[in-house]
């Protein structure tokens, strides 16, 4: 059965497209926390450069060094910046700017030099080819396991394992960077570690995705899972749930329409980002909007009980609690007295007789807890209920 | 190839063409991304470009300049758009915003792109030369289209140059004043986007982001002046791109992209720190004259206190014991106010090590030091 399985060039591609996004989340939903998300963007592009230096030296195009190299490439890119930033010359956004596009650059055109002797080029770079995985492979067990599988494996593991050790440290760090530094927790040093961790990912995500797909990976889900939550482990599992299912859904709508795969996961990720965007339970769009007209339609009936009671045993209590009163003195149109009328009635604020409106006891105490809050004993007694 | 024949080839003319423009409305550009610290806006909406680029192709059928242009100003613009709605309506922040807009949008020109050489379109060869930039492809139409691009632009910029001043350094007074604030900025992205769109051909979508940065950043330290500072982000806009591109028009397989961000970024690094007042190497000279000036008066108001407390103007004070009373290696400071005849080296037998004492200009300029050091405390 195993071998069934490494040898489907589909279950291949999709399980290296799942570890890649499984990694590059549980790194991301920090970088994204901490508002570092840019830094991911610089490390991925700037790793061209490690790439081409590792492969000069060592004639090796993957494996640990690569890897190695790569971590070292995203701390010297964050090195450069932040020496660039301590000039107090230029600010850090900028530095980000400058930073990477020069480290890119020397990789490229390395890789323009070579071209001849290497079996990247600056194609390969940018988009992957998961589609090819499942070619190069080494012996395991007697298993032919795709290079790519491995190596995403590997960084999987040491990533999740990471995540799992200093996950009190990360998290703390992450929110309350002061205080973390006050206990000791050395923020630095764990940022650090996160961000050689990220381009370690990125190298072995590399020959699958490409560098700027990987961004994606990086950035988006945990940015979903962002909208979604407001728990730090709960974020992690839907990061990753989120990464899943834009790998596979990206993977099937690839085949079926002939198109980079990649690309398409990436995509994938970027319309998963769209539906938290718009449904997310709490800080969703349409959530933000249903609170809102809920709030507004509460104090419709609030303005209601109160104009009501303002107007209880006075001489023109007959002219102001009908709904023509409404109309005019709260510059409400029909329709809009008719609804707020009718919601105040199924809540029992309110009753209507005849024309007029009358205030029930639950009314009255709900408008005289806005006109006379200091009477209020106990405040859990009258509380209005929320629409 | 000499000089002379790089000047009078069509093909060099043109490319030395296209570097113009691009420097004139990325150094135009730039200058006010930067102020208003939207450095890595450009970096999003160039990587937005390019499904636009593809869009526009498909749509037209053919490469032809304009609507692939119009096709990366449009999605430059919705990239700006959904950047913005995702940080003011949601808990997303901008570092956030921009890595998903960039991301996914460039995600999405991939499909595209695999999606048009899928379909066979021999007439796609050329859309990779958006991603790197290739110089050599460039045809004199394309610089026609790029040189309206950058004229609108400027005129733009020229018209509004008191209003986008205003809004880059004080949006809130700006808006205090009643101007359109929200509306001088989308315009000032949307520019941002025009100069991207410009930029394609010679430096390619990824790198399109440092041309919009190095320029201005260089341009930064020669100057505090907007007007100047946007005039010499011109100048060293023309400059990189007209070395980058030359060196890639006669070079064989290297990119244009990387070899103009190369040529400005190495304008940025010189002015970093060479320029005059800014430049790093000038404050770190006026930073090691200051702390020898400070050591020196230090040391001689050491030796001057010595000479007090034993009641001897001629006190010799051990250098060693100077030393680890000042916490650094005093000799260099020593032997400068030995030159300035302040102190002179003695010898106080037995001991060998070396000692110093006062000369009677030190002891008058240590007194002096004292003297401003106590009407400047009372």
């Amino acid at each position: 059965m195993l071998e069934a399985f490494f040898n489907n060039p589909a279950a291949m591609i999709i399980a290296t497209g799942v570890l890649v996004g499984l990694a590059a989340t549980l790194v991301g939903t920090f970088l994204v926390l901490r508002g570092n998300s840019m830094v991911s963007d610089a490390i991925s592009h700037s790793i061209v450069f490690g790439i081409v230096i590792v492969w000069m030296i060592t004639r090796e195009q993957s494996g640990p060094v690569q890897i190695v190299g790569a971590a070292l490439t995203g701390v010297l890119t964050v090195v450069l910046i932040e020496l660039l930033v301590s000039t107090r010359r230029v600010k850090h956004d900028a530095a980000i700017g400058l930073v990477f596009p020069v480290l890119f650059s020397i990789g490229v055109l390395l890789l323009n030099i070579y071209a001849r002797d290497v079996h990247i080029d600056q194609h390969t770079v940018l988009l992957g080819e998961i589609g090819f995985v499942w070619l190069d492979t080494v012996d395991i067990a007697g298993y032919a396991v795709p290079q790519a599988l491995l190596a995403m494996s590997a960084m999987t593991l040491i990533n999740l394992l990471f995540v799992a050790v200093f996950y009190k440290e990360l998290k703390l760090s992450s929110f309350d960077t002061a205080l973390a530094k006050a206990l000791g927790f050395a923020p630095g040093v764990l940022f650090y570690a996160l961000l050689s961790l990220t381009s370690a990912t990125a190298v072995a995500a590399f020959d699958a995705v490409g560098v700027i797909l990987f961004v994606a990976f990086v950035i988006v889900p945990p940015s979903a899972a962002y909208l979604l939550t407001d728990r730090l482990s709960r974020m992690l599992v839907f990061g990753a749930a989120i990464s899943v299912a834009s790998t596979v859904s990206g993977y099937v709508l690839a085949v079926a329409f002939d198109v980079s795969i990649g690309g398409m996961m990436a995509s994938m990720t970027g319309a998963f980002l769209m539906l938290a965007f718009l449904f997310g339970p709490r800080h969703g769009l349409i959530a933000q909007e249903l609170r809102r007209r809920g709030q507004r339609r509460a104090n419709e009936c609030r303005t209601l009980t109160v104009h009501l009671c303002n107007h209880e045993g006075e001489q023109g209590q007959h002219e102001e609690s009908t709904v023509q009163a409404l109309r005019e003195h709260l510059l409400w149109d029909d329709r809009k007295a008719r609804h707020v009328i009718a919601r105040g009635r199924e809540q029992g604020l309110i009753v209507q007789r005849d024309e007029m409106l009358h205030l029930t006891e639950k009314g009255r105490s709900a408008a005289l807890e806005i006109l006379e809050p200091w009477r209020q004993k106990d405040p859990r007694a009258n509380a209005v209920p929320a629409a | 190839m000499s000089l002379l024949d790089l000047l009078t080839d069509y093909t060099i003319q043109t490319v030395a063409l296209g570097a113009c423009l691009l420097g004139v409305i990325s150094g135009l550009l730039g200058g006010f991304a930067v102020l208003r610290r939207q450095s890595l806006l450009g970096d999003a909406l160039s990587h937005a470009a390019l499904p636009g680029i593809c869009l526009g192709f498909i749509i037209a059928g053919t490469r032809e300049l304009g609507s692939i242009l119009l096709g990366a100003l449009s999605t430059g613009v919705l990239a700006a758009l959904v950047m913005l709605l995702l940080t003011r309506r949601s808990r997303l922040k901008t570092d956030a915003g921009l890595g998903i807009t960039l991301s996914v949008f460039f995600a999405v020109g991939i499909v595209l792109l695999t999606y048009i050489q899928g379909t066979g379109n021999a007439a796609q060869a050329g859309l990779d030369s958006f991603l790197f930039g290739q110089a050599a492809s460039l045809l004199r139409s394309d610089v026609w289209v790029m040189g309206g691009v950058t004229v609108v632009a400027v005129v733009i910029v020229l018209a509004f140059w008191k209003e986008f001043k205003l809004v880059s350094f004080d949006p809130l007074f700006a808006a205090s004043l009643g101007l359109p604030v929200v509306v001088l900025e989308v315009a000032l992205t949307i520019m941002i986007a025009l100069a991207v769109v410009v930029g394609l051909q010679m430096v390619g979508v990824v790198l399109m982001a440092a041309m919009i940065i190095a320029p201005a950043t260089a341009a930064r330290q020669w100057t505090r002046r907007l007007e100047g500072m946007v005039l010499l982000s011109i100048a060293f806009g023309v400059a990189g791109g007209l070395a980058g591109s030359l060196i890639s028009a006669t070079s064989r397989g290297l990119a244009t992209g990387p070899l103009i961000i190369l040529s400005v970024s190495a304008i940025v690094l010189v002015s970093l720190v060479l320029a005059p007042e800014r430049g790093v190497l000038w404050a770190h000279l006026r930073h090691r004259r200051n702390q020898r000036q400070m050591r020196g008066a230090q040391v001689l108001e050491t030796l001057y206190r010595l000479a007090d407390h034993h009641d001897d103007p001629r006190y010799p004070a051990e250098q060693g014991m100077v030393d680890a009373y000042h916490g650094f290696a005093t000799r260099q400071a020593l032997t400068r106010l030995e030159g300035r005849g302040l102190v002179e080296p003695v010898r106080h037998e037995p001991e060998t090590t070396p000692h110093w004492a006062l000369t009677p200009a030190g002891l008058a300029e240590a007194e002096r030091q004292a003297g401003a050091a106590t009407r400047e405390a009372v």
